[in-house]
């Protein structure tokens, strides 16, 4: 290519960095990965909060997984584990009711609502399985539909035409439209229907109200096949070692420490980047695993068209989600919750207009005062993470909007209470088994992990931000309009979670040799 | 702030003059200002800024003030040019383009003083500029109507100006500026214009319009010194080959239907693209478009006759049409007949036989005639006055 020292550079050791780093460096590129933090994995983090107390700094539960790139990696081979399987997903309102996801089973619902719920697991899976063909290839590109780009969209419309007519159009019919209407026309039971809407709104600024819910829900669903989450042994931190031992053992190397301030230019193509320290390193290529806003002010706005800037600016990532971790002197009690089931996946919400309300005051820059969560106690499969007798426990808290409207430096107590208040309703007593507490409200996450807006998926996955539009018109086949810069990181189609394909599907683009449509 | 009033055309501050002189109360609104078409008659205004001084009323032209660190560089990248080489107290003419590479608008850009401009333009692009300084620290305020502008254009604006005190200002270059004290304030003078010929825009704050404007007509009487209307200077420039936002091209981000824009190389505006200065908003379709050809190209075209192609198709020799007038005149003092025309690639070419399809009517009968049209390569109307310093006092 060049006598630069590297083939490839990647901004940041996110999984999906090292996924793009990993698959480069197995087609034979010279890759340097360039990481801020000092450990890998990104948003996949273990850290210690306390003393003796470890969590999952950010991501906590393991359900999106792409099986081709764990194949493709070995990330099993390379110190991957988990301290648990197929986790059980409870409805906790705080009342002593209880409703149980298992796989397709329903604990807690009526016969009716069982077979409703079978039905539309089976029809949930098929649907996320064609959109899984969709994100583990390049989309068409529509405008210019080069014969590539016709032989894609020939393959797209096969897939949704092997739905069969009926399935087709149910596809289209909710597609687009919100799970709470779909889930009140299917199902009864209210628990059922908020486990629904919580995993449609999960790290979105949207309610089960708001559109493309649905579509949110299938992204979440991807990977699954109908499965519950898995835990990390370790935390999700393990999951970025593991990454980041298949992209050394591809011939990667990785830099700690190594915060990256300019992705430089010579002649509008990209030549390198300069580290906060000053040095700068050569190559032809670079994949950011950093958000979009983030990757674009990196080039700075004098190296890009004003449009293109303002789309950037346009893209809507502020983050809702804020995480909670509590180290507890023991297992809390939740009324009407067998403990062995303490381990699982435990959501506050009572009925999808509770959803609905929490989110309500994100839309107005407020925090919920009576928030959501997605609780998981890991310490309950996985010792290693609490002292002995000891548990932690990890919860995704909504809605925290990243612009609140009265500041976080007001606001953090008043929501750390509120969800406080909410777990001390479904575990009586919970308050007075915390030893030590910590906050990480989206500004945190940005603080933390460098992405801009602390937003779960670096940015909204709707329908204006998705597949062949992820993250924006003219960045949105992972190549960019700046010759040699591409787009590795979940700001890239298909977007958040732990999937490893947005980096896989970067890699392959590089591979090709593709520019900017 | 754009000014506007939510139902009757503005006047300029110029207005209880400008009323007083328009016989013809004939008003075309321009930017929501009303803006004559003629005085008193539209050839003796032609004739006077050809032949002695025309005052034209530019105030509803836009204006912003643009300053801060990064004006210059936001600047650079917004147009095609290099700004960097219009140095303090020059003035330079640029166009600026979308990411498609396609022409927003045209316009002149002051540089008042370091790192400080004044971009005067046709269309208002306030929301394109604060785009294109978005994560840039500079300020862009619009002074449209803080700012009031008279273009004093002809033989005898030197003159006239000169007289009414502007000492020295035969000593102005082509597109430099000059600052005066006047009537407590201070005039802001340009050798700019739009007419092709010697001439300057005198620039004031509202305050002192009608000032100024009484003393120039005061000074200028024996240079036979004239207000004049749009239609006048319609003719001027197109005598001149100016091209005109709005009328020889949509503006693209007025432009609905797909195709209709026109990029700086298909308006003939190449040297006003400069590759070299680093990115600027449109390079990389421009580039492209170097590389796989234009759409369209722009000519100025010398028409057979003295009839006006105004709106013409132009064919080829086999009477295929291929492109159209976007603007034209007889011009009385090039003694030619012009079309400023837009034609379709690859028609334009020195070997091209061409033809401009005209229709006339004298009295309810019409006439259709196919004029020949040669392709103008220099300038049309370019009097040696326009570019001599010291300027000639006629
Ligand atoms: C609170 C929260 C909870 C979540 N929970 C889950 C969950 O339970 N399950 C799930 O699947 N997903 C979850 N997600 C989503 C998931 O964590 C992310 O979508 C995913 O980790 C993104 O991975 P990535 O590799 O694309 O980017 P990241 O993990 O964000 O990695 C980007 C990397 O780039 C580095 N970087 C940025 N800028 C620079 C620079 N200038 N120089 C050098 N390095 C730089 C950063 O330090 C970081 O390491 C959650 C997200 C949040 C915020």
């Amino acid at each position: 290519m060049t006598d630069a020292a590297y083939d490839a550079l990647v901004v940041g050791a996110g999984h999906n960095g090292l996924t793009c780093a990993a698959y480069l460096a197995r087609s034979g590129r010279k890759v340097l990965v360039l990481e801020a933090g000092e450990r890998p994995g990104g948003l996949a983090a273990t850290r210690e909060f306390a003393d003796g107390f470890r969590v999952s700094a950010a991501a906590h539960l393991l359900n999106m997984l792409s099986p081709e790139v764990a194949k493709d990696l070995a990330l099993e081979r390379q110190g991957l584990a988990y301290a648990a399987r197929n986790l059980k997903t409870v409805v906790l309102p705080g009342d002593g009711r209880q409703l149980a996801i298992d796989g397709d089973r329903l604990e807690g619902a009526s016969a009716s609502d069982q077979a409703a719920f079978t039905v539309f697991q089976r029809q949930m899976q098929r649907f996320a399985k064609v959109l899984n063909r969709f994100c583990m290839r390049p989309f068409p590109r529509l405008t210019e539909r080069r014969g590539r780009d016709n032989w894609l969209l020939a393959k797209l419309a096969w897939d949704v035409r092997t739905l069969g007519k009926a399935n087709m159009r149910e596809l289209l019919r909710i597609g687009a439209i919100n799970i709470h209407d779909v889930a009140e026309e299917k199902f009864d039971s209210p628990l059922l229907k908020a486990a629904l809407g919580m995993d449609a709104v999960l790290g979105s600024h949207m309610g089960p109200r708001s559109p493309n819910t649905v579509y949110a829900y299938l992204h979440r669903h991807l990977n699954d096949g109908g499965q519950g989450p898995a835990l990390v042994r370790g935390g999700m931190g393990a999951l970025g070692d593991a990454f980041a031992a298949a992209a050394e053992a591809a011939g990667a190397t990785i830099r700690y420490g190594a915060r990256i301030s300019s992705i430089d230019l010579t002649d509008c193509r990209t030549a390198g980047v300069t580290l906060a320290d000053g040095s700068a390193i050569a190559a032809p290529v670079v994949a950011s695993n950093a958000d979009l806003k983030s990757t674009f002010r990196l080039v700075g706005p004098l190296n890009l068209d004003a449009g293109f800037v303002r789309r950037v600016h346009n893209f809507r990532a502020r983050g809702v989600t804020a995480k909670l971790h509590l180290a507890l002197d023991g297992l809390p009690e939740f009324p009407g919750l067998d403990p062995a089931d303490a381990g699982s996946r435990l959501l506050a919400a009572t009925t999808m207009d509770g959803i609905e309300g929490a989110f309500n005051h994100a839309k107005y820059g407020e925090c919920s005062p009576l928030p959501v969560m997605e609780i998981s106690i890991p310490s309950v499969h996985d010792a290693s993470l609490a002292p002995p007798g000891k548990h932690v426990l990890s919860a995704v808290a909504q809605y925290a909007p990243y612009a609140l409207k009265a500041g976080w430096q007001a606001g953090r107590e008043p929501f750390m209470r509120s969800c406080l208040e909410r777990l001390e309703a479904i575990a009586p007593g919970i308050g007075e088994q915390v030893t030590a507490a910590e906050l990480l409200t989206p500004p945190d996450l940005e603080a933390e992990f460098g992405l801009r807006g602390g937003h779960w998926h670096h940015g909204e996955i709707a329908l204006d931000q998705a597949l062949f539009t992820r993250p924006i018109p003219g960045a949105n086949h992972y190549a960019t309009p700046v010759p040699g810069l591409y787009l590795c990181g979940a700001s890239a189609h298909p977007g958040g979670g732990l999937l490893g394909l947005a980096g896989r599907n970067a890699a392959k683009t590089i591979l090709a040799g593709e520019a900017a449509s | 702030m754009t000014p506007h009033d939510d139902r009757m055309l503005l006047d300029t501050p110029f207005g209880s003059r400008v009323q007083a002189a328009c016989e013809l109360r004939e008003w075309e609104p321009w930017k929501g200002y009303a803006s004559p078409i003629a005085y008193e008659d539209m050839e003796l205004e032609y004739f006077a800024v050809r032949n002695a001084t025309g005052v034209f009323d530019l105030t509803p032209m836009t204006k912003y003030r643009i300053g801060g660190p990064d004006a210059a560089a936001f600047l650079n990248r917004l147009m095609t040019r290099d700004v960097g080489k219009i140095r303090p107290g020059r003035v330079g003419y640029a166009v600026w383009c979308n990411d498609a590479g396609m022409v927003l608008d045209d316009g002149t850009l002051f540089h008042l003083s370091r790192g400080d401009y004044r971009l005067c333009a046709q269309e208002r692009c306030l929301d394109w500029l604060l785009t294109s300084a978005l994560g840039l620290d500079l300020t862009i305020v619009d002074e449209t109507a803080e700012v009031a502008a008279l273009a004093v254009q002809g033989p005898t604006s030197c003159a006239a100006l000169r007289a009414m005190g502007l000492e020295g200002l035969e000593a102005l270059r082509p597109f430099g500026l000059r600052h005066y004290p006047f009537d407590g304030g201070e005039l802001m003078v340009s050798r700019t214009g739009f007419t092709g010929d010697l001439g300057y825009e005198v620039w004031v704050a509202p305050a002192h319009a009608e000032a100024l404007w009484d003393a120039l007509f005061a000074a200028g009487r024996n240079h036979l010194i004239r207000p004049m209307g749009n239609a006048a200077l319609e003719l001027a420039r197109i005598e001149a080959g100016f091209i005109q936002a709005g009328v020889d091209f949509v503006p693209a981000e007025q432009v609905v239907r797909h195709g209709r824009a026109r990029s700086p190389f298909e308006l003939g505006l190449d040297w006003l693209v400069d590759f070299d200065k680093g990115h600027f908003t449109g390079r990389g379709a421009l580039l492209r478009e170097r590389a796989e050809g234009s759409r369209f190209r722009f000519l100025r075209l010398d028409v057979e006759g003295n009839k006006p192609a105004s709106e013409s198709f132009i064919l080829n020799k086999r009477g295929e049409t291929v492109g159209h007038a976007t603007s034209a005149a007889w011009c009385p003092s090039a003694k030619r007949n012009v079309a400023l025309a837009s034609l379709e690639m690859p028609w334009g070419r020195p070997e091209d036989e061409l033809y401009a399809e005209i229709y006339t009517s004298r009295e309810l009968r019409w006439t259709r005639v196919e004029a020949r049209c040669r392709i103008i390569d220099g300038p049309i109307w370019d009097p040696p006055r326009r570019r001599q310093t010291p300027a000639p006092n006629f």
